[in-house]
């Protein structure tokens, strides 16, 4: 379970371009949820994701994963704990080493790395059972730098490798944001089909409303550094894009008032 | 011939620095400046132990050490403080300078008649040969000690490389060599970056110590100043090796920096030979590293501008 206790984070304090990223933002998962935040631009949704995988500390508030304190844990150590997969589909892998040599920097996330050969036999045959999964023919090319593969190739490996020490919980970010449509659809497919078979907990930062209403079981909406609608059970069963573009839009003709003003007419005419 | 074995003896001894090298430069990517100062750590040290009559082999260990800490010292500078990669490898380089010159006690140590890394290697040589100086290979006549230090040298350097190799394909040598290329990979991996850095140049300028501790025994002297432009000579001996051998292995790539080192030797012998100034030694390297590193960027603009003149032509 993760649970994020009234987080707060400005950037550039004091300055013109001052950002008050997330204000007091509480959020609990369950076990084995998958939650996708949406947002506009600048609406704090990467922060919160990058909050959980500790790229920066937060002013105040705690973030709590299973039973650790993870508030202050440099990121490195929360690895352990978490598996990621970046926008960038050359951030989550290292382009010159091979595709073996890449999983087995992931195979021992959260443990001791000793002296040992890495990449022995029995590894390279759980790899490639592991790998014939995702069904790209990749298990015949392990010896290949991963960086002869397709940006949607590489996406799908950094998901199997995140999700390889099944982690606690499990971060995506825009993960097929900067992939052409069909790979985008077929890694949103195999993020569905491995978060369900490791029963992993998920939380997925999405530009794609279609995403959100097709993948995860909650939506959360974020703006400015808040969360302002959370879809969960029924309602989220029932919900579909145009009423996600109807909420954005209502959330945004507040943003033309001031925030005291924009309370008041709600109070009185809504 | 004695040249050849000499220039071979010096690539062998100066390919612990380029495998040094090959670990701060290209595997962790840090611009390493500590090299010039712990090349001349070692090699200071070294004189300063074979001088009181202690084990050479002893000496070459606590080189290799004294090194490590240099290198420890550079990395924590940057991680820990903040400082930029160059200033950092500055600072130490510097402060190295005056450590170097406390170690040694004046600027210069001769080192005749000690015993070095070598002496039993000779000694087993003589024994074999029945005390002749002279030992005839393929027609040449090489004198027994150098025939000694070539071998020891290759010994020395045959097994580093081994157990260089073997290191970075375990799994702590495996996430090293990520690091350097994917710093955000290997956190959200669960690797912590700055111990990776502080690590690998450690064990880059232990290399590099190593070096110059066999240097001076190899030389017969360890001097303050023997350490200016050795980084370049080690850049320049990578560069030689990438282009022989290139680097589609680890074995392949450590291969590669030694043939490299040894080639850039056997260059600098035959240019001596053929009458270049030994003062415009460090101006010629200089260039050629220049030119190594500008040519391929060179080349693609060229051929670009030839296909750009030949489609021209055709219309």
């Amino acid at each position: 379970m993760l649970k994020i206790d009234s987080l707060s984070k400005t950037f550039h304090v004091n300055t013109a371009n001052e950002v008050r990223a997330l204000q007091n933002v509480s959020l609990i998962l369950e076990n084995g949820s998958f939650t996708a935040i949406i947002g506009t631009n600048g609406s704090g949704k990467s922060t919160l994701l990058n909050a959980v995988a500790g790229t920066f500390e937060p002013d105040t508030g705690s973030i709590h994963l299973e039973s650790h304190d993870i508030t202050y844990w440099p990121e490195y150590k929360r690895a352990s704990l978490i598996g990621r997969v970046f926008q960038n589909p050359f951030a989550g892998t290292v382009a010159d080493m091979t595709i073996a040599e890449n999983i087995v920097i992931a195979m021992k996330r959260g443990q001791h790395r000793h002296l040992r050969l890495a990449v022995t036999r029995a590894f390279r045959d759980d790899v490639a059972d592991r790998i014939r999964t995702l069904k790209m023919g990749l298990e015949d090319r392990l010896d290949n730098p991963i960086g002869t593969l397709s940006g949607g190739q590489r996406q799908a490996l950094t998901l199997l490798m995140a999700a390889w020490t099944r982690p606690k919980i499990l971060l995506l970010d825009e993960h097929t944001a900067a992939l052409d449509p069909k790979s985008a659809a077929k890694v949103a497919e195999l993020t569905k089909i491995i978060i369900e078979r490791e029963k992993l907990t998920a939380l997925m930062v999405t530009h794609s409303m279609q995403q959100a209403v097709d993948l995860p079981d909650r939506i959360i909406m974020m703006h400015r550094g808040k969360i302002v609608e959370d879809y969960q059970h029924e309602q989220k069963q029932r919900v579909r894009v145009p009423d996600l573009m109807s909420t954005f839009d209502r959330v945004q003709k507040r943003e033309l008032f001031d925030e005291s003003v924009a309370g008041m007419l709600e109070e009185q005419y809504i | 011939m004695s040249i050849v074995i000499g220039a071979f003896t010096m690539g062998l001894i100066l390919s612990l620095l380029s495998l040094g090298m090959l670990i701060s430069f290209r595997m962790i990517k840090f611009t390493d400046i500590t090299v010039d100062g712990s090349i001349t750590l070692g090699a200071s040290i070294s004189a300063v132990f074979i001088v009181q009559e202690y084990s050479p082999w002893l000496a070459a260990l606590l080189s290799f050490a004294a090194g490590s800490l240099a290198g420890m010292i550079t990395g924590l500078l940057h991680t820990r403080f903040k400082i930029q990669e160059i200033l950092s490898g500055i600072l130490v380089m510097t402060a190295l300078y005056s450590i170097n010159l406390r170690i040694m006690g004046r600027s210069n140590i001769p080192l005749l008649d000690v015993k070095t890394v070598s002496t039993g290697t000779e000694g087993m040589l003589e024994k074999i040969t029945g005390g002749a100086s002279r030992i005839n290979i393929l027609g040449w006549q090489v004198p027994t000690g150098d025939l000694a230090v070539f071998i020891t040298c290759s010994l020395i350097a045959i097994l580093i490389a081994i157990i260089l190799s073997c290191f970075l394909l375990t799994h702590y040598g495996t996430a090293l060599r990520a690091a350097g290329q994917n710093p955000q990979m290997v956190r959200a991996q669960g690797v912590n970056n700055n111990t990776m850095v502080v690590f690998s140049l450690a064990l880059a300028n232990g290399l590099v110590a190593l070096s110059g501790s066999l240097l001076a025994q190899y030389q017969g002297f360890a001097d303050v100043q023997m350490g200016i432009g050795m980084m370049v000579w080690g850049l320049a001996s990578i560069i030689i090796g990438e282009a022989l051998v290139g680097r589609s292995s680890i074995g392949l790539t450590i291969t590669g920096v030694i043939l490299g080192t040894i080639l850039f030797r056997l260059l600098i012998a035959i240019a001596l030979r053929w009458g270049l100034n030994p003062n415009d030694l460090k101006l010629v390297t200089a260039f050629f590293v220049f030119a190594a590193l500008v040519a391929p960027d060179w080349f693609r603009v060229m051929s670009k501008k030839l296909t750009r003149g030949l489609h021209y032509a055709k219309n």
